[in-house]
């Protein structure tokens, strides 16, 4: 299910590398959704907002399970999908498209780069089970 | 049902307070006061007394229904111990009497109760001293956790991690993260013990301790503990007991043999203290010789001529953590059941709980995937992965058992097995009551794989079916306001 | 032996069964740790624990007249609170994780958690701690999770019981806590309003305070909002029968101990730490919360919720440690309040308050017997300035049957003379006639 286009975390964060190169998309993956069960909230980070590689910008949170989210990439929040938290059902039907997180302008293109790709992602998660 | 609010009729009394005998006093201006009195619910006595007798029966308790919640030792609370509780001796007598000069000989009665069983817990678990403040085992593990820094801390120790296995109870990390250390978890080997490679791994100088329950989740007695012991003293750690199983091992062992620095004890489970629907409990910390001098403020000691009074001169204690000597009521009912008990009655315990767990562990194993195929001690643990490939799982099993009067056992914990079941009957359970939750365990495996819809459907013998969490969670309603 | 069923017979029997014998059941603790036996004396019978018990239990002073306050009260509590808390269909439940069968616990959690609201003017609340002195801690964690900030300003007209919790718990776990001293009986609002920066979490207050002073802390809210910080208020549940709520001077977040409300003084425990909040910061509450929901065929239903915050889940990130709490007692305060009612509260309050008054004036009628501060107004607690030691004259007083008060020197330097006088609507006019007379006649 997971499209070629996006890299990933082993924390199933997803990230796209968009048309204009310095802006990358962030979500998470439809294991991380699966595993979740029904969103029930979401924590997003102001606009603005610095962020670094690996560190926390905010907390999905499920009936049985509440975790941070981390990023994939370091750089500046230039946009975040406020209007997520009124529809959560998008987790499950559009992961990978409307369910987008936050947009991140980002610093250095070598760390896009060096995250896994989708193939990589799946033996990974494969590996999980 | 309605709620309380729902009930309320404008004008409505219940129970009256005396009549005045003094002057009425226009004592405090109306900017201080508020507006109106609160809206709490208008009712007569009777109104009251009718809706919290019909909500009592709405819930599962021990005194109604087998309540093999693994963990948690729902054992029988025995009445004498109620009855001893509410002694207007015990019931009425004010906290900050001993604070007053003299005071400690107006509540020698109740600072004997405290001495007496800070005795009897050194005994049953080999301790030097027990501070009986802590008012939960959760509050007991922080208590134990600060023990550890404070003395670290007065060692001139660098210490900056506490080692915890994967199995532990969620308490455990969380009491050590609050205190300012990082977790580092030890997996479990392929025996549900923990892994002797990894924790030698894991061991350096900045371990503070390790967080132990023995026997541990899975109810298994890890047999290398006193070896895992001295590998933490050899980095300067301590271990810390975490005494939720304590029931399993009564009489038959003791943590300070083992090797432990520091134990808490879950009064509301080992010793019979009632669950209270969530609480009041009891987590009193019990240390050896070197960590006497942290134990919190205060402790009560023997004079010579044989009166109780309270020490307060503790100079490394690591302070207050609760306003006065503990849950005292909840102290009173564990010293009443102890002396109840004796010396026999203890070990009998452990016996017949350690019994029970492996008569239902043996009858049930053909039946239901065991994770580890080996003796347990007070608790036996299960894995529905059998009855998930009839899409079966281990929540659906509960709701099962619901409907032929049980209340389930502990469900996905530990959290280290798939679809786990944690069932610990305890000793006050009778064999005809094993047998009949046995074949009710032995029912609902064969209805997964003749009739698996029939379990999904349950519990449809409750007043409500089962709850939409995710709305809950959505919605958040969380109180009923004006 | 008590509370064991099976007869050696069945014992036997089960043994057999699964092909065991009792000592094999023990073969997996090894021999160099197995404990010969107990060094206990032999058990009891239920009779001579009830004697035992019986003999101690009058070895304490609980036929004193209770002038005794400074947090914990001497209250009447109604006959119906123990004859409901005392069915053990709600003792014996454990912690309510299967909903379906804890409707009793769930619903009585969200109406204690409703009451909780309605009395202190807040939207939501958890269903308790274990006191009100761990609640003011967990309040204070709870303002620097929602800060991200360090800094904890508060007065010492807060319970100094509490205050003593605070500091052994921030002395280990390194947050800056600021002691501001109080100015007659009162907050010290210079003090306190210069002290709050952009490093405050929170601010804490109490009211009635420790000496029974009533205050409205508006002020301070709106400075402490100024800055992005938080107000703390911890409140005496009785005296909110009457009293302007901290919910509607802007409190961020309510603490409080209640005992008051219907729980018996029990030497220090079981009590009753209740804590509320606005709706903004439910996530960030500790503790366990009940919410309202509904089955498949659209029945109303209660449930546990927001546990992903809890340490069961989150573990080492988890809110809070706690699991068992005192949920026993937020049913018997829930009793408690449905059986008065608003006017009953409202009434229980005002004699509290009346009664104290005339304490008052019958004890400052006494020569050489002043009040300590000059602040007005007070619940039911105030202090006095004797014209001697406190701690003495209090020791003289038990001698004539009256626990009379608190000698404030324990806890406040300079106060040698100062002694703390609580009333409540037991305590009888003939009663606080003798206290008078007692004391006058020591003095």
């Amino acid at each position: 299910m997971i499209p070629d286009d996006v890299r990933c975390l082993e924390s199933h964060e997803w990230a796209r590398r968009e048309a204009d190169a310095r802006i990358v998309t962030v979500g998470i993956t439809d294991y991380a959704v699966e595993h979740l069960g029904d969103i029930v909230f979401l924590e997003l980070p102001q606009v603005g907002m610095p962020i670094k590689k690996g560190t926390s910008f905010g907390s999905i949170e499920s009936v049985k399970a509440a975790s941070d989210l981390y990023a994939p990439v370091s750089g500046k929040v230039t946009a975040v999908n406020s209007a997520l938290a009124d529809q959560l059902e998008l987790f499950k039907s559009d992961p990978y498209g409307q369910a987008w997180l936050v947009k991140i302008e980002s610093a250095d293109p070598r760390e896009y780069d060096s995250l896994m790709d989708a193939q990589k992602y799946q033996q990974y998660v494969k590996g999980l089970a | 049902m309605k709620l309380i609010f729902e009930k309320s009729i404008v004008g409505r009394r219940g129970v009256r307070p005396s009549r005045s005998d003094v002057p009425t006093s226009i004592n405090i201006p109306a900017k201080l006061q508020r507006p109106a009195a609160p809206a709490l619910p208008e009712l007569s006595e009777l109104d009251v007394v009718r809706h919290f007798t019909e909500l009592s029966r709405r819930n599962f308790g021990v005194d109604t229904n087998f309540y093999p919640l693994g963990s948690c030792t729902m054992k029988y609370n025995p009445k004498i111990a109620e009855q001893i509780a509410a002694l207007t001796g015990f019931a009425d007598l004010h906290p900050l009497l001993p604070q007053l000069r003299m005071g400690g000989m107006l509540t020698q009665g109740a600072l004997q109760v405290l001495y007496e069983t800070d005795l009897l817990l050194r005994e049953i678990t080999g301790m030097s001293a027990f501070s009986l403040q802590p008012m939960a085992g959760a509050h007991g593990e922080l208590t134990g956790i600060l023990i550890m820094a404070a003395y670290h801390r007065d060692h001139g120790n660098h210490k900056t991690t506490i080692l915890i296995p994967d199995s532990a109870h969620g308490t455990n990390p969380a009491s050590a993260a609050i205190a300012g250390y990082e977790v580092m978890t030890i997996p479990s080997d392929q025996n549900g013990v923990m892994d002797m490679t990894a924790l030698k791994g894991a061991l350096n100088k900045q371990v503070a301790g390790l967080m132990l329950t023995c026997p541990n989740t899975l109810g298994l007695f890890d047999p290398h503990i006193k070896e895992i012991c001295e590998l933490v003293h050899s980095v300067d750690g301590l271990m810390y007991y975490d005494g939720a199983n304590l029931n399993a091992i009564l009489g038959k062992a003791k943590p300070g043999d083992m090797g432990f620095d520091i134990v808490h004890l879950n009064l509301h489970k080992t010793f019979a203290t009632p669950h209270g629907g969530g609480g009041p409990g009891a987590g009193p910390v019990g240390v050896v010789d070197k960590l006497v001098e942290y134990l919190p403020i205060s402790l009560v000691v023997k004079r010579e001529d044989g009166t109780y009074s309270l020490n307060y001169d503790r100079v490394k204690s690591i302070g207050y953590i609760a306003p006065f000597y503990g849950n005292f009521a909840v102290v009173l009912r564990t010293y009443a059941y102890i002396l109840l008990l004796g010396r026999d009655g203890l070990v009998r315990v452990s016996e017949n709980a350690v019994l029970n767990a492996n008569y239902i562990k043996e009858k049930l194993k053909d039946y239901y995937d065991q994770p580890v195929a080996k003796l347990c001690k007070h608790e036996c643990v299960f894995s529905a992965t059998r009855q998930m490939a009839q899409g079966i799982s281990a929540l659906d099993i509960a709701k099962a058992l619901i409907d032929r009067g049980f209340h389930p056992p502990t469900i996905y914990f530990p959290t280290t097995v798939k679809e786990s079941m944690m069932i610990e009957p305890t000793e006050t359970e009778s064999k005809e009551t094993l047998d009949s939750f046995i074949a009710a365990m032995i029912e609902i495996a064969q209805l997964a794989q003749s009739n698996p819809q029939a379990i999904k459907d349950a519990p449809c013998t409750t007043p409500v079916g089962r709850l939409d969490e995710t709305a809950a969670a959505r919605q958040l309603m969380l109180a009923s306001l004006p | 032996m008590p509370f064991i069923a099976h007869t050696p017979r069945q014992q036997e029997q089960m043994l057999a069964e699964i092909a065991q014998t009792m000592a094999g059941l023990f073969a997996d603790i090894p021999t160099a740790l197995r404990c010969g036996s107990l060094q206990l004396p032999a058990g009891l019978s239920q009779q001579e624990v009830h004697q035992r018990l019986s003999r101690l239990a009058r070895r304490n002073a609980t036929d004193l007249v209770c002038f005794l306050g400074g947090g914990f009260y001497d209250h009447f509590i109604p006959a119906a609170v123990a004859a409901l808390v005392g069915r053990s269909e709600f003792y014996t439940a454990y912690t309510p994780y299967q909903p379906e069968i804890s409707q009793g616990t769930l619903q009585a959690i969200y109406e204690y958690q409703s009451a909780i609201c309605r009395l202190t003017d807040m939207e939501a609340a958890n269903a308790s701690v274990y006191d009100g002195g761990t609640a003011l801690y967990e309040a204070m964690m709870m303002a620097r999770r929602i800060t991200g900030r360090n800094k904890i300003i508060i007065d010492d007209s807060v319970n100094p019981i509490y205050r003593v919790m605070l500091q052994s718990y921030t002395r280990n776990l390194n947050i800056e806590l600021v002691e501001t001293h109080s100015v007659d009986g009162l907050a010290n609002r210079p003090e306190i309003l210069s002290r709050i920066d952009e490093k405050t979490a929170g601010v804490i207050l109490q009211n009635p305070n420790f000496f029974g002073c009533i205050e409205d802390y508006s002020d301070i809210a709106a400075a402490a909002h100024q800055q992005q910080a938080l107000l703390i208020v911890s409140a005496y549940p009785i005296s909110l029968g009457i009293l302007k709520t901290p919910g509607a001077m802007g409190a961020d977040i309510v603490t409080g101990e209640g005992q008051s409300l219907g729980l018996p003084l029990s030497f220090g425990g079981p009590y009753l730490g209740f804590m509320a909040t606005r709706k903004q910061f439910v996530r960030k509450m500790p503790g366990r919360i009940v919410g309202q929901t509904q089955d498949k065929q659209g029945r109303r239903g209660f449930v546990l919720t927001l546990q992903a915050r809890e340490q069961h889940i989150r573990r080492e990130k988890a809110t809070s440690n706690i699991c068992s709490n005192e949920a026993l007692c937020g049913l018997t305060a829930l009793v408690y309040l449905s059986l008065l009612g608003p006017e009953g509260l409202k009434e229980v309050a005002q004699l509290c308050a009346d009664k104290a008054s005339y304490a008052y004036r019958r004890l400052t009628s006494i020569g050489q017997v002043r009040s300590y501060f000059q602040s007005k107004w007070f619940f039911n607690e105030f202090v006095l300035e004797l014209p001697c030691e406190a701690a003495e004259v209090v020791g003289k007083l038990i001698d004539r049957g009256f626990a009379a008060g608190f000698p404030l020197s324990r806890y406040y330097q300079g106060m040698e003379n100062a002694i703390l006088i609580g009333v409540t609507e037991k305590r009888t006019r003939q009663e606080i006639g003798m206290l008078a007379e007692a004391l006058e006649s020591i003095l």
